[in-house]
């Protein structure tokens, strides 16, 4: 199941499959280290759309509402497809 | 080859600045999130006979020139003879990329795996040996902290040799990237420390909240204790016992009066010399940066330096996000506006490291209005205190009104949208003693050659300016708006000339206005508001432009004709 970063649940480990920002966009959230192929795990998620927590490899990101909402994630879950 | 100009160059937060002033012995501020460094510092070392400049460039994670920062470390490469890659050896992977993009340039990269001592701890094992073999380049493991490695680093500096890998597209990097962690790198399981927990519960919103209201009010408690005992039982009696009676002594050989003994005494209330009264560059001059401003500014770089270096800033910059959206502005800007409390100048050039022209110009604006800094915070408590600690609280909290207030609706007014956070969370780190006192003491001095020679200098300003009935002028000019909009007494005027310069002594000069409280209170809050001082307001300049500077001074005034203005008409005491 492919769903943004915003969707995952806390805890929750995935693959990055795609980010669609625009180019720059794109390229801050890679050189952050959130780039394609790589696992991160949800850390959880700031009320009122606020910033979400990834943590990769060993360090953690805050990340903008708007800006996860464009990263996507392949997450395996069971019941739900 | 002759090595002229060594670059520091790596990812935000890796200890680029903490190898600097390894290397070079230079002093710079080191603390523990990421955008600490937002000015180039060049500094020098010496190998053999040669004495090569350092120059420790701000924090990059790409040498893509697309964005202003990099765009300047990119030129900056095309003139270094040597680049010293340091690398968070605790973070090898996403490290890497700027090394590889390091290595296709023309420059010669020495690559150094820094905070060597945390992969221990972080179950991270590393060959160094084997990355030195993938990458062609040396490769040397150090600690910023305790000064491990460096020596092996700098023997290694006459010998570097550019590699010129052939230029690989992002994919290639980042494959070839993979294939190198594989080989050195080993990860083990661990289990969490209790610094992992705390790292937990303070960001979780839930907990994470109670948690920064505490860690504000230790910090206001510990900052205000601190620095009343310093006033209390040190400056205090010194001036008292010490300086009083030489002073004293000066006077009656000055004659108790005429032009010369009022610029270097000031007036003498019922015989005696009043500090907070008298305004003689000796008397008032030297008491207001030290015994009223500089315990303060001990007290405020000491809590803010610890809560630096063990990296809180950050995790509070998370919190505050939904906050200060509403401001127009993202988390991150809550950074420059903590150290503007300390002083604005390096407030405004932290704000180098938010995104757009509207984000910087709602901050800046923001900061200049609403974010005193601590001389004149502590002038205010000193001051409008002595009526009673509730007035002091109204102050502040008018200010902090004045700031959501405004940043509303400059957000709703500004075309545009507020930018959105991106920063890693850097691991808490136990602040270091020696660290902590360094960096203290480089704030402290800073405050002596900068601030001190302006408190001078402006209560001399003052005194000239009375002697020439310059002030009476500018009183009869103004009075208008002092007396009807903001209800001050004329004389108020003169503090607000002095505001230009040094707001602390600003404040300092509503003391022998004989006002009331409710004016005091207004003074202060107009003073607060009016304008930035000069120091701050050159900066601002360089970073905004003159034109936006302009605009937002121009909203600085309005601002402050209104609130004054608004005070004046609601406070009834
Ligand atoms: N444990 C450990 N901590 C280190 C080491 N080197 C630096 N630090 C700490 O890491 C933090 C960041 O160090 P800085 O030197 O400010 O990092 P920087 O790369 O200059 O950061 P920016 O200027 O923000 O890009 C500080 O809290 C340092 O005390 C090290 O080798 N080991
Ligand atoms: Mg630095």
């Amino acid at each position: 199941m492919i769903i943004s970063i915003v969707g995952m649940k806390p805890g929750e480990v995935g693959t990055v499959t795609d980010i669609q920002g625009g180019q720059e966009v794109t390229r801050r959230i890679q050189g952050m280290g959130i780039r394609i192929g790589k696992k991160i795990e949800k850390q959880g998620s700031h009320f009122w759309r606020g910033p979400q927590r990834v943590l990769i490899d060993s360090f953690k990101v805050a990340i903008g509402f708007g800006m996860a909402e464009k990263v996507f994630i392949k997450v395996e879950r069971n019941g739900n497809k | 080859m002759e090595i002229n100009k060594i670059l520091l160059i790596g990812n935000p937060n890796v200890g680029k600045s903490a190898i600097f002033s390894r290397l070079t012995g230079a002093k710079v501020v080191i603390s523990n999130y990421p955008g600490t460094t937002v000015e180039f510092m060049q500094g020098y070392i010496k190998i053999n006979d040669t004495r090569p400049a350092i120059i420790d460039i701000p924090g990059t994670y790409t040498l893509d020139p697309t964005s202003k920062a990099e765009e300047v470390a990119v030129r900056m490469l095309k003139d270094g003879d040597l680049a010293i890659n340091i690398i968070d050896a605790t973070n090898l992977e996403r490290n890497l990329y700027l090394t590889l993009e390091l290595l296709e340039k023309d420059i010669p990269v020495i690559v150094v795996l820094n905070m060597w001592d945390e992969t221990k701890h972080k179950g991270i094992e590393i060959d160094a040996g084997k990355l030195e073999k993938a990458l062609g380049v040396p490769v040397i493991p150090t600690c910023g902290l305790t000064g491990e490695g460096i020596k092996d680093l700098v023997k290694h500096l006459p010998k570097a040799k550019a590699k010129k890998i052939k230029c690989l597209t992002d994919e290639e990097r980042w494959r070839h990237i993979g294939r190198i962690i594989e080989d050195v790198q080993k990860l083990h399981h661990r289990h969490h420390t209790f610094l992992e927990r705390l790292e937990d519960i303070s960001i979780k919103p839930a907990t994470g909240i109670p948690f920064a209201v505490a860690v504000i009010f230790c910090a206001f408690w510990v900052i205000r204790f601190v620095a009343e005992n310093l006033i209390t039982y040190v400056a205090e009696p010194f001036f008292e016992k010490l300086w009083t009676p030489i002073a004293m002594k000066a006077s009656a050989l000055l004659g108790s009066g005429g032009f010369l003994h009022d610029v270097i005494i000031g007036k003498l209330v019922d015989g005696k010399i009043d500090y907070t009264q008298s305004f003689g560059v000796f008397t008032t001059g030297l008491f207001v940066p030290f015994a009223m401003v500089l315990p303060y500014i001990i007290s405020f770089y000491l809590v803010l330096g610890i809560l630096e270096d063990f990296g809180y800033l950050p995790r509070f910059a998370v919190l505050a996000d939904n906050f200060m959206h509403r401001l127009g502005l993202h988390g991150y800007a809550i950074i420059p506006m903590i150290l503007g409390l300390g002083c604005n100048v390096p407030g405004a050039l932290a704000m180098r490291l938010l995104e757009g022209r509207r984000e910087k110009f709602i901050a800046a604006t923001l900061m200049a209005v609403a974010v005193p800094c601590i001389a004149q915070i502590a002038m205010i408590v000193g001051l409008v205190g002595q009526r009673g600690g509730g007035y002091v609280a109204l102050v502040f909290s008018t200010l902090g009104i004045v700031l959501i207030v405004k940043g509303v609706i400059l957000n709703k007014v500004l075309k545009g949208k507020s930018p959105e956070i991106l920063m890693e969370i850097p691991p808490y780190r136990i602040p270091q003693l020696q660290g902590v006192i360094k960096k203290l003491w480089m704030r402290i001095s800073s405050f002596l050659k900068e601030a001190v020679p302006y408190v001078l200098l402006g209560i001399l300003f003052v005194n000239i300016l009375y002697a020439l009935n310059v002030i009476d002028f500018f009183s009869k000019i103004f009075s208008p708006i002092l007396r009807n909009v903001w209800g001050l007494p004329e004389g108020a005027i003169a503090a607000l000339i002095i505001g230009f310069l040094r707001k602390d002594v600003a404040i300092g000069m509503l003391g022998p206005l004989n006002m009331t409280t409710k004016q005091l209170v207004i003074g202060s809050t107009v003073l607060a508001i009016y304008f930035p001082c000069i120091a701050t307001f050159a900066v601002l300049v360089r970073e905004l432009g003159i034109k936006d500077m302009l605009k937002s001074a121009a909203i600085m005034l309005s601002v402050a004709i209104i609130v004054g203005g608004l005070l004046n008409l609601i406070l009834r005491f």
